[in-house]
């Protein structure tokens, strides 16, 4: 049984083709995680429109635990997210699902965008939705605070930024790695195929077994999507910092900084 | 849809590239060792940092295709800072890529057929060939399938894997278009009557470049037949690596080779050492020329215009020429300092595709970007596509396109912001519509931010270098003017004619600009005044560089930190200037 959960657990990402067979059989919950008018417009067959802003307006497990109770999602319930802007947003709100204590959830490989240009059926009609109980095991092993930090990584942790590269060029916690959330994606796909990451990761001498905690600018978005990077290799001990650089910048903690060179201006935005 | 013809890339280079990063950050190689490795795949460090790399990517002879275009755009996004840089010697590079990644960007470019060999390092780099050969009014034969051929022949070749420094080799199509003579090996396309037969060759100069200390290169011989070229080629490299000096870094080009032993004898030995290698080849070795003459597709053009877009007739004077080819034009892209967005590749990548007959593009000479085999009536809609992006800037062919080399923004040397400022200059200039005086179009304005030469100022007619200065104990950045500098069959570099404090910069060219205008002769453009006046004709009021000089003088007086602040600031910082450099790896 704990075998059979944990393989679910290893479906980071479903294609589309599993998507819909699952919708057709009605064994699993979608949620949308774009804005109300833009899922208005148009979404995948059944999904739940769940905007981030929902969520961040109030992230207490209480409360997420409330919200997937409303949706019909109980402990057992397969869930799979999907956003349109490259699995960041989806990545927060799986994160969120999984640290309240839910198992079975997935992030769709391709964006709304890509589903719609893929020519693949989507709906106007908004979906029935049946309450149902779900319980709170938190799972803190999958969380990073602030205090958590910097004694982790003077025991070996490795930490690792996902936002743009200047901007990890201008600030970021000392000693941390960047990877821009760039470079999690392939062109069609929100995340790259696993022995691309792999190398990625093998690249900087980063093993499999290593700790490592991601975080990003403000919400724990784009480092969402670093977090599941690494699980969809299969590395086991990965924490989100989930209040991320915001946080930690207004606390007054050290930040580091690559001085004397202008390179902000190599761009031509 | 064209694709590329000649594959550049080797993908174990990348395998290996990743490997030995990794011994290095085991500390299982040296850093000296390593450094030269990286060099020799194309990897340059950045300021003050050797934990990311500047990644230049050889196009040779500047011709690029869409798909790698685009694949370019991609890595950028991926890798790099989401833009990227085409340089002076048509390269496009990836600034700010972390060193573990370095091999993931090599893998992506041998998908596309690019690689970043030799793009660096004590090495032949990329072969350098007129943005416009083939489609020059002024050309006698198209040099583009030499320029193939010699990099075909040199690329990973074991004869210039370590040459005592860096090699440059530029093809050029006709007097007035190129730079022969500031290269190592420059070549310009000659045609004389042999038994009443036409031979095509080359008119060679050997010796020249820019850098701290500056040579115009000399005339090889009257003529060398395309026979000839591979092995003079050879001869050069030969002798360059047995001769040059491998000991002191500063003095270690080509130039001061022939420098130091006066052009006769290094002639002479050139010419002796060609006579040698023409005789004991023991194959027969030839350039791999391309014969098979191109196929033009049929352009349709499916892109929507209003119109009347505005702006079409500025960009068409300062941006458009014909070819030698009725019915088409070539179109110039002007970029700020080179830089170029992942979008904007794409679109430019698309737009080639859409409107030249030859479905490709080519880097230019000026941190540029041009499209050939456009029809001419094409050209409002190309111009509306531009706009639609950011791309449609009037003023590529005019003094308005400023060249800037990197400056602070990532290489070691710099000492100064010659990135932004160059920027800033062209801005200036068009808002100011300067880009529309004929006067100023066949004059330069380029920029550097140390004295090497990357941003080419000694040939610009306005040229600027990098440095510090100081008023008591507070320092400023600025820039030491040169006027006068040329590249074409008049070569001369500029002469140094004063300081010109950074926030100054541009007050001092509009001001050169009103002096030009007040003592023009009718005809005359600001190039060919300033000329006069280093000839010695100048007129009543401004006679000599010293004239101008002292008419500038109360433009760049220094301020003291207190009555401006503003004024000790280098663009794009903060805080007051400090003169900060990092270990040099050499240049661009």
């Amino acid at each position: 049984m704990c075998c059979l959960s944990k393989e679910k657990t290893m479906r980071v990402t479903i294609d589309a083709d599993a998507l819909r067979s699952d919708i057709r059989d009605k064994s699993v919950k979608v949620l949308d995680i774009r804005k109300e008018e833009d899922y208005k417009q148009g979404h995948i067959p059944g999904a739940i429109n769940f905007p981030l802003s929902n969520l961040l307006a109030d992230d207490s497990p209480d409360k997420v635990v409330q919200y997937a109770q409303s949706f019909g999602i109980d402990d057992e319930t397969p869930v799979v997210v999907y956003d349109d802007t490259f699995g960041a947003l989806a990545s927060r709100v799986a994160w969120t699902l999984q640290y309240i204590g839910h198992e079975d959830i997935s992030l769709l490989d391709i964006t709304f965008g890509t589903w719609k240009k893929l020519g693949l059926e989507t709906s106007v009609e908004p979906p029935s939705l049946g309450k149902k109980t779900h319980s709170l095991k938190l799972q803190p092993e999958i969380l990073a605070t602030a205090e958590y930090l910097m004694p982790a990584k003077e025991k070996g942790a490795v930490l690792v930024d996902n936002r743009e590269r200047l901007n990890f060029l201008e600030h970021h916690i000392p000693g941390a790695i960047n990877i821009p959330y760039r470079m999690l994606a392939s062109n069609q796909n929100v995340l790259r195929p696993k022995e691309e990451l792999k190398r990625l990761i093998q690249n900087r001498n980063i093993s499999p077994g290593s700790e490592v905690i991601t975080y990003c600018g403000s919400v724990g978005t784009l480092s969402g999507l670093g977090y599941y990077a690494l699980k969809s290799i299969g590395m086991e001990n990965v924490k989100l910092y989930v209040r991320s650089f915001k946080e930690w910048n207004s606390l007054e903690k050290p930040i580091e900084k690559q001085n004397d060179a202008n390179y902000w201006d190599l761009s031509a935005e | 849809m064209p694709k590329p013809k000649i594959n550049w890339a080797k993908v174990e280079e990348s395998e290996k590239f990743a490997e030995m990063v990794k011994l290095f950050r085991q500390g299982k190689i040296n850093r000296d060792d390593f450094r030269r490795f990286r060099l020799q795949h194309g990897a340059y460090g950045s300021r003050m940092t050797d934990d990311y790399s500047m990644i230049r990517i050889k196009i040779p002879a500047g011709e690029v295709y869409p798909e790698q275009i685009e694949k370019i755009a991609e890595l950028s996004e991926s890798f790099s800072i989401g833009n990227a840089h085409v340089s002076t010697r048509q390269n496009f590079q990836l600034h700010w890529v972390a060193l573990e990644d370095v091999s993931e960007v090599m893998r992506g470019l041998t998908e596309v057929g690019l690689t970043s060999r030799e793009a660096c390092g004590n090495t032949v780099r990329n072969v350098m060939c007129s943005p416009i050969a083939g489609v020059c009014p002024d050309e006698i034969f198209d040099p583009t399938p030499y320029a193939m051929a010699a990099t075909r022949f040199l690329l990973r070749n074991p004869m210039n894997q370590s040459l005592p420094r860096k090699f440059k080799i530029n093809f050029t199509c006709c007097e007035k278009h190129g730079m022969a003579r500031i290269a190592d090996i420059g070549l310009i396309p000659h045609k004389v009557e042999v038994n009443g037969k036409s031979q095509n060759g080359f008119k060679i100069f050997l010796g020249g470049g820019l850098g701290a200390q500056s040579f115009v290169g000399h005339h090889l011989e009257e003529f060398t037949s395309d026979e000839d070229l591979l092995y003079t080629i050879i001869s050069v490299i030969r002798v360059y690596d047995r001769m040059g000096n491998r000991e002191n870094m500063a003095r270690n080009r080509m130039r001061y080779l022939v420098n130091e032993l006066g052009w006769e004898k290094f002639q002479n030995i050139v010419l002796k050492e060609r006579a040698v290698v023409r005789a004991t080849q023991s194959v027969v070795i030839k350039l791999e020329l391309d014969k098979t003459s191109e196929v033009l597709r049929k352009v349709s053009i499916s892109s929507e215009m209003p119109s009347h877009p505005t702006g079409f007739p500025r960009w068409l004077k300062t941006n458009a020429v014909k070819q030698k080819q009725p019915g088409f034009s070539i179109a110039f892209l002007t970029l700020e300092s080179g830089d170029v967005t992942a979008n904007q590749l794409r679109i430019i990548a698309d737009i080639a595709r859409e409107f030249s007959a030859e479905g490709r593009i080519r880097n230019g000479f000026a941190q540029d970007i041009v499209f050939r085999w456009v029809r001419d009536e094409d050209l409002p809609k190309l111009y509306a596509r531009l706009l639609e992006a950011g791309l449609a800037n009037p003023g590529a062919l005019t003094m308005a396109s400023v060249i800037g080399c990197s400056g602070t923004t990532s290489c070691n040397l710099a000492l100064t912001n010659s990135h932004r400022l160059a920027k800033e200059v062209q801005r200036k200039f068009l808002e100011l519509k300067l880009d529309e005086d004929d006067d100023l179009r066949d004059s330069t304005i380029k920029i550097s931010g140390c004295p090497n030469s990357c941003g080419q100022h000694e040939i610009a007619t306005i040229g600027f270098y990098g440095g510090g200065g100081r008023l008591g104990k507070d320092m400023y950045p600025l820039y030491t003017m040169s006027l006068g500098g040329r590249a074409d069959e008049k070569a001369m570099l500029g002469l140094i004619c004063m300081k010109v404090p950074t926030k100054r910069v541009i007050p001092t060219i509009i001001k050169i600009v009103e002096i030009f205008k007040s003592e023009k002769r009718p005809g005359e453009t600001l190039d060919s005044w300033v000329h006069r006046i280093i000839d010695g004709n100048g007129g009543p009021n401004v006679k000599s560089l010293n004239d101008i000089k002292e008419l500038l003088k109360p433009v760049v007086v220094a301020p003291t930190i207190d009555q401006d602040k503003d004024f000790y600031v280098d663009y794009g910082n903060d805080g007051s200037y400090h003169a900060k450099t990092g270990r040099g790896e050499c240049a661009a």
